[in-house]
């Protein structure tokens, strides 16, 4: 970490990140732990990390936070809200980890209206395992398991997470952001609060799809991969808010 | 102590009445027969009381529900049958090494598969081994009467809080659908008055953050780990073990069931009895940790173990690693489900002991 | 001495009530009792069955793979049971749904008119309370006063007049075997000598 970085919230631990350079998963930590630290729920909130190169998130993040198997975040953290209502849950998943192994169990928290925050990254690969090919990677894309490009007769369509939830009446919010710019970065501060002060008003199921770089399965610069998002990934993953069905809220998903 | 008069239960309906009044704040499970009045129970009374019940998605997602539940401290339990513990074996595995205390019940059914619904005891190995991946145990405790389901699931809830451990109830079809009198002795506790247990997660309030994890990557650590659960486990094996003695004292042979077979065979030898045949029964009560050496013991009086299970052999695995080769040890197996009689039983002893009396004299 | 019984018929009928009812008299009188529904796939299809087995000793199986009595309130049910019966035991017909007889002729047969019986009373739908009783008074299980209680208790203070009915039902069906079938006892004795012989000629074979 380089030191000119801005203070680090008291929510972070004093750890440093092992995730490769440009990775997106240490701005994700970051923002999300500014967030708690800024509403003042440290003391109340669990987390879920994943199964996924975020697993040792709880080395980094100082609240209290609790491992789940692969893609059972929802689950995990439906049990922690649901014994403990007063606390605030989050769950932080990777695409595989979600849109894959976990598909079940994010699509019946969310029609439950489980009053939770998904954090929800999508990079577009498996990054921990070696960058196999993801429910969420792009047509044409190369990975490991889909060496000639992903082909949807073979493998398939990407999986538009916030849309296949959006249908759902538990779902109230529904965001897609990326990381890969500072205004793009602040956007995204902004729906990590939203969905956090959604579960803190109690009024039902909130996730935040966050576009984010994995330079190294992309094989792809730091810069390069932020260019990517703009200019292939976000056309097909369109950035915005999807739905919002909360209480005083007029805004519509456009 | 409140003693209430003998009433006729259901015995899945046993065991939930045990969770509820052993202060079970949450409930989270998947329909499958032959269990499915125990989840409906628990639908009804959880509500009732002002607790959680969770129809979940799958099996999966259910234990996952427990996980997060007990890192809460919350008493919780699941239930499932044979196909759908499989299923959960993957959460328990990871309630093992992360020293989640839960219980989860299996009515056990007819398999391998999707098999039948009739009652059947082909889970002895996945409940007494782990059942799951790694190097880990669960507490089995084996109920044979609707009586004993309330007990044990009561005493289940205690074991795992006072081990930091899953505890499996291992039932059958048979015992989870019949009615019997119950008596129940014991004094409910409410959630609320439940001791307060030092490592949950409730939200870094007034002290430093906590996490729990499975995840150890340094192997000296992870090894580290592994030795503190055999650690427990060696205690638990010093502690907990629970089993049935039946005219065992002076037997020549003695006849190994539990659970349901252990009922048909407690029939079968009290004909023996009558028959002036010295025949004795062990039902080991608890299946993990198994009565290893009470059953050694019993070697100094018996040359001969029979084996009676509703499976093709599991349970005698254990027998014939407790008595060390002092005795003979057979198997009498009848799988897929059904229930055999006591004169059945009685015959297969008779022919057995008269073996016996006859190898003795000559 | 272990006794089981089991009673069976359409779904709807009520004939888990029956075993309920049953049951809960013999716990009353201080016996060991079991109660088994069928369940699951079984139930499928419109039939039920329950299995009693009450006992002055510990019940091993809660299983009759051979009853001591069946009551067999529809056609069907006779047809699954007749041939699992012990011999000697008691086989109920409600003869109202139920033309044809046994063709065992080691069972004791007690035709009850269920049906006619309940609907004399004003209430079909307690046939089941109706051969309840009329088992109780053939089989003597349980004392007919404690099974009297267990009914009240059993089907609930919160509907009386539902109680009243489901007790003047079995009154008419108790009535009914006295009446006709008051010689039942005879009749077993004479059964249970043909039972000895059949095993005699059993075992000479
Ligand atoms: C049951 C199970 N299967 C497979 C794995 C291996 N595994 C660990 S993380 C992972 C996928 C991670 O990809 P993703 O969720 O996209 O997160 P990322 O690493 O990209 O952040 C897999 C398959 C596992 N831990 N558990
Ligand atoms: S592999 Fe990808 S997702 Fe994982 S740490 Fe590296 S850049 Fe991040």
């Amino acid at each position: 970490m380089k030191k000119r970085k801005p203070a680090r919230p008291q929510t972070l631990k004093e750890a440093t990140f092992h995730y490769c350079p440009g990775c997106g998963h240490s701005v994700i930590h970051r923002l999300t732990a500014e967030v708690i630290h800024e509403l003042g729920i440290a003391d109340k909130a669990i987390g879920v990390p994943p199964a996924g190169c975020a697993v040792l998130a709880y080395f980094y993040f100082d609240i209290d936070m609790t491992e789940a198997p692969h893609g059972r975040g929802c689950a995990v953290a439906t049990g922690i809200k649901r014994a403990l209502p007063e606390s605030v849950v989050f769950s932080y998943q990777g695409d595989g980890d979600l849109a894959a192994i976990g598909t079940a169990e994010v699509i019946h928290a969310a029609n439950r209206g489980e009053n939770i925050t998904v954090i929800f990254v999508n990079n577009a690969v498996y990054g921990m395992t070696g960058g196999q090919m993801a429910p969420t990677s792009l047509l044409g894309m190369k990975t490991t398991t889909s060496p000639k490009g992903r082909d949807h007769v073979r493998e398939g369509y990407p999986v538009r997470v916030c849309e296949l939830l959006s249908s759902l009446d538990g779902a109230v919010y529904l965001e897609r952001t990326a990381v890969n710019s500072v205004k793009a970065i602040r956007k995204t501060k902004k729906a990590i609060r939203e969905a956090f002060q959604t579960q803190i008003n109690g009024e039902g199921f909130s996730l935040v799809e966050i576009l984010s770089p994995c330079p190294t399965n992309w094989k792809l610069s730091t810069v390069d991969s932020w260019k990517w998002i703009d200019d292939v990934m976000s056309k097909y993953y369109q950035i915005g808010l999807i739905k919002d069905t909360r209480k005083g809220s007029s805004k519509d998903a456009d | 102590m409140k003693t209430e008069a003998k009433r006729l239960m259901r015995g899945s309906e046993a065991i939930g009445e045990a969770a509820i009044r052993s202060g079970c704040s949450c409930y989270f499970g998947y329909p499958i027969t032959p269990q499915n009045e125990l989840t409906e129970y628990m639908a009804k009374r959880m509500l009732e009381t002002g607790r959680v019940f969770i129809q979940s998605e799958s099996e999966l997602a259910a234990i996952n529900m427990v996980l997060g539940a007990a890192a809460t401290g919350a008493r919780v339990m699941t239930s499932s049958s044979s196909p759908g513990i499989t299923l959960k074996q993957e959460g328990i595995s990871f309630l093992a090494s992360m020293e989640l205390p839960c219980v989860i019940v299996n009515v056990m059914r007819g398999g391998p598969g999707l098999g039948n619904i009739a009652p059947s005891q082909s889970d002895y190995f996945q409940a007494t081994r782990g059942g799951g991946h790694g190097d880990y145990r669960t507490i089995v405790l084996a109920p044979a009467s609707v009586q004993e389901l309330f007990d044990l699931t009561r005493d289940g809830f205690d074991l795992a809080d006072e081990y930091r451990i899953p505890v499996i109830i291992l039932a059958d079809g048979m015992l989870g659908q019949m009615m019997e009198p119950l008596v129940l002795k014991d004094t409910p506790i409410a959630p609320e008055e439940l001791p307060e247990k030092p490592w949950t997660l409730r939200g870094a309030k007034d002290r430093p953050s906590r996490f729990i994890r499975s995840l150890i990557l340094d192997v000296n650590l992870e090894e580290e780990h592994n030795w503190r659960l055999y650690r427990k486990y060696q205690r638990i094996e010093r502690r907990e073990i629970r089993f049935e003695e039946y005219f065992t004292e002076g037997a020549d042979m003695i006849v190994v069931a539990y659970g349901t077979a252990a009922r048909i065979a407690k029939a079968a030898v009290k004909k023996c009895i009558e028959k002036n045949m010295r025949v004795g029964l062990i039902r080991p009560i608890s299946l993990w940790p198994f009565p290893n050496e009470k059953i050694l013991d019993l070697t100094k009086y018996a040359g001969h173990f029979m084996c009676f299970e509703m499976s093709m052999g599991q349970m005698v695995e254990d027998v014939r690693l407790a008595v060390q080769g002092k005795a003979e040890v057979s198997i009498y197996g009848r799988p897929g489900g059904v229930v055999p009689t006591p004169a059945e039983l009685f015959r297969v002893i008779s022919r057995t002991y008269n073996k016996i009396l006859r190898e003795k004299k000559a | 001495m272990l006794t089981k019984t089991i009673f069976a018929g359409f779904g709807g009928q009520g004939v888990l009530l029956m075993g309920v009812c049953t049951a809960n008299a013999a716990m009353n009188e201080g016996k060991f009792v079991t109660y088994l529904p069928s369940y699951g796939a079984e139930v499928r299809g419109g039939t039920a069955n329950c299995t009693v087995s009450v006992s002055t000793e510990e019940i091993a199986s809660p299983i009759a793979s051979s009853p001591d009595h069946v009551v067999a309130m529809n056609a069907p049910s006779l047809a699954r049971f007749q041939n699992l019966a012990k011999a000697g035991g008691i086989f109920m017909l409600n003869s109202t749904l139920i033309e044809q007889g046994l063709s065992r002729t080691d069972l004791i047969e007690i035709r009850v008119p269920a049906g006619e019986i309940a609907d004399s009373l004003g209430s079909l739908r307690s046939a089941n309370m109706v051969m309840l009783g009329a088992y109780v008074a053939a089989s003597k299980v349980v004392s007919y006063r404690i099974l009297l209680e267990a009914v009240e208790s059993v089907t609930g203070s919160k509907r009386k007049d539902l109680v009243e009915l489901n007790i003047k039902a079995i009154k008419a069906g108790y009535d009914y075997v006295e009446e006709h079938y008051g010689k039942a006892d005879k009749k077993k004795k004479s059964a249970a000598k043909a039972e000895v012989q059949v095993e005699k000629t059993a075992t000479e074979k």
